[in-house]
């Protein structure tokens, strides 16, 4: 479904990413793990067109990603819950939902896509006319995986999904995740919780400093040795 | 505000020619109405953040294209207004698609409007042999002062007529964009232009499209004004302070509600009106020290204005029904 060939990408003359090369199959769902600072980020912000790319290639089920700018991206499949929510604050939880089907592609499911939303987490339901700045945090990120599933994607991209939240609130989101995965949708998802993650995804990328070091089925990294020493702590 | 209330408002204002009031107060009334929608046009934009200091620029370029294309070339304003919004929206582009290609927001968005109003201001008095310079011009009167062909109407009820008829408009135009999903976009892209391209909205392009529309009606509005007094100068229609003027007075009077801006229309114009009669010219400043103070009270205490501000019960009747939760 999504493909990354040497994929090289960065900020200016700051080179972030170094001949990346990652797919991401029909169904499945995919962990980027690593430390602060590997380009975890700056990955999916090349995916969903808000970084250009420098060298390279990336394409989505065929369609080259490259030089499409990021408000044609979600057009091709792809939704992006970027980090740290990004909600539009001063706006309901309905509104917010609304604006994840803006495209005029999206926008006649509108009605269709609210009910499988508010069917998925009931909370948000409760809680539609809200205003979305003031919600608590495990209710935002549901807000945003919300927001990003209304456009009926194929791919959805989360950007650290758990950070910043309480302990209990993480369970609570990995449980979101793994109720999206048995929705069949394809998930790419980056990470710094390594242990939780991997339980829930078939495969992961160990990214280090720009390049990817470690690949395979989730499984197995958590068996490890070097993973585990590394990251995990034990 | 209820269908059966806007008309009778309507019906009302329609009516004030017919009342043979004094010149003044049609002066007073066509000088609200025309502000009323500058302002109009200005809170279009600047309610989604888009606070422009520069709209002096397209009412000058309104004001003045028009003016000049009648005095050298004997062109009819009805030919005039569509070249001066063109000249506004390529002078919109100009300035807008590189502030949104590289996120000029917030602040600089505003210095960089600043900057153009003054730019206008100072070719408009550097082209002193055609624009007559700080001395201002006056279109060249055709006939008796009264033709359409010369959009000249030296009667006030026929130019009362006019600008209700443009303020309507305006309101209308304000109206549109409230209820269409260009307000959505403009509002999430208020809240996060990251998250608004993620959904699929081409933040350029949107806030260019607002800011093109805001231009034209400015733009207008100085058309207006200048075939009205028939008088154009670079300091009444172009430059810093006429722009600040536009902004005090959308926000003072409500930029988030319809009729907000032509609230503080009707309060600096009744203001600096009472103080020319009561104070007179002596203290000519004094009106703008009072709106600088009054300015900096309603955005400490009242950011959303007369109209928006919750506390005013008796007003609510002005207000419409579709406005910004919050």
């Amino acid at each position: 479904m999504l493909e990354l060939n040497n994929l090289t990408a960065g900020y200016g003359s700051f080179q972030a990413l170094f001949s990346v090369n990652l797919e991401v199959k029909d169904g499945e769902a995919i962990a980027v793990i690593g430390p602060n600072g590997a380009g975890k980020t700056t990955l999916l912000r090349t995916i969903s067109g808000m970084l250009p790319v420098q060298s390279g290639n990336l394409s989505m089920e065929g369609t080259s990603l490259k030089d499409v700018p990021p408000y044609r991206i979600i057009d091709l499949g792809i939704a992006h819950v970027p980090e740290n929510r990004r909600l539009f604050p001063s706006m309901s939880i309905e509104d917010n939902l609304r604006m994840g089907a803006f495209t005029p592609n999206a926008r006649p499911h509108y009605e269709e896509r609210l009910d499988f939303i508010f069917n998925l987490f009931p909370r948000l339901k409760e809680r539609r006319s809200q205003i979305a700045g003031t919600l608590s945090g495990g209710e935002q990120q549901m807000c945003a995986i919300g927001r990003a599933l209304m456009s009926s994607p194929k791919l959805l991209l989360m950007d650290e999904p758990s950070a910043g939240l309480a302990p209990v609130i993480v369970n609570q989101v990995f449980q979101l995740v793994q109720q999206i995965r048995d929705q069949g949708l394809t998930v790419l998802i980056v990470e710094q919780n390594i242990e939780q993650v991997l339980q829930i995804v078939d495969r992961a990328y160990l990214m280090e400093v720009g390049s990817i070091k470690i690949s395979g089925k989730a499984g197995e990294l958590i068996q490890s040795e070097s993973l585990r020493k590394a990251y995990v702590g034990l | 505000m209820t269908r059966f209330s806007k008309f009778t408002a309507l019906f009302l204002l329609a009516a004030v020619p017919f009342l043979d009031l004094p010149d003044y107060y049609m002066h007073v009334l066509i000088l609200i109405l025309i502000w009323g929608f500058v302002y109009t046009g200005w809170s279009i934009m600047g309610r989604f953040g888009l606070v422009s200091l520069g709209h002096g620029a397209f009412l000058g370029i309104g004001g003045y294209t028009v003016g000049m294309l009648w005095n050298f070339y004997g062109i009819t304003p009805w030919l005039g207004i569509p070249i001066a919004l063109i000249l506004a929206t390529i002078v919109a582009l100009i300035v807008g698609y590189p502030c949104f290609q590289f996120r000029i927001i917030g602040h600089y968005f505003a210095l960089v409007t600043l900057a153009l109003a003054e730019v206008v201001r100072l070719v408009i008095i550097g082209m002193r042999d055609y624009t007559g310079g700080s001395l201002g011009m006056t279109p060249q009167r055709y006939g008796e002062g009264m033709s359409v062909y010369a959009f000249q109407f030296v009667e006030k009820d026929y130019f009362y007529v006019i600008v209700l008829l443009s303020w309507v408009f305006g309101i209308w135009v304000w109206n549109l964009v409230d209820g269409s999903m260009a307000r959505y976009s403009m509002e999430a892209i208020s809240d996060d232009e990251d998250a608004s391209a993620s959904v699929g909205i081409n933040v350029t392009r949107e806030k260019l499209k607002i800011t093109i529309l805001s231009a034209w009606l400015t733009a207008f509005g100085g058309v207006l004004y200048g075939q009205y007094q028939m008088y154009l100068n670079p300091d009444t229609i172009a430059g810093i302070s006429v722009s600040l003027q536009i902004v005090f007075a959308s926000i003072v009077g409500g930029m988030y509600v319809a009729l907000g801006p032509t609230v503080g229309a009707v309060i600096t114009i009744l203001l600096s009106e009472s103080l020319r009669i009561l104070v007179g010219v002596e203290l000519a400043g004094l009106d703008g020290t009072i709106y600088g103070i009054m300015l900096i009270l309603f955005i400490i205490f009242l950011p959303r204005g007369i109209l928006g501000s919750g506390w005013a019960k008796p007003l609510e009747i002005l207000r419409f029904p579709k406005d910004k939760p919050g």
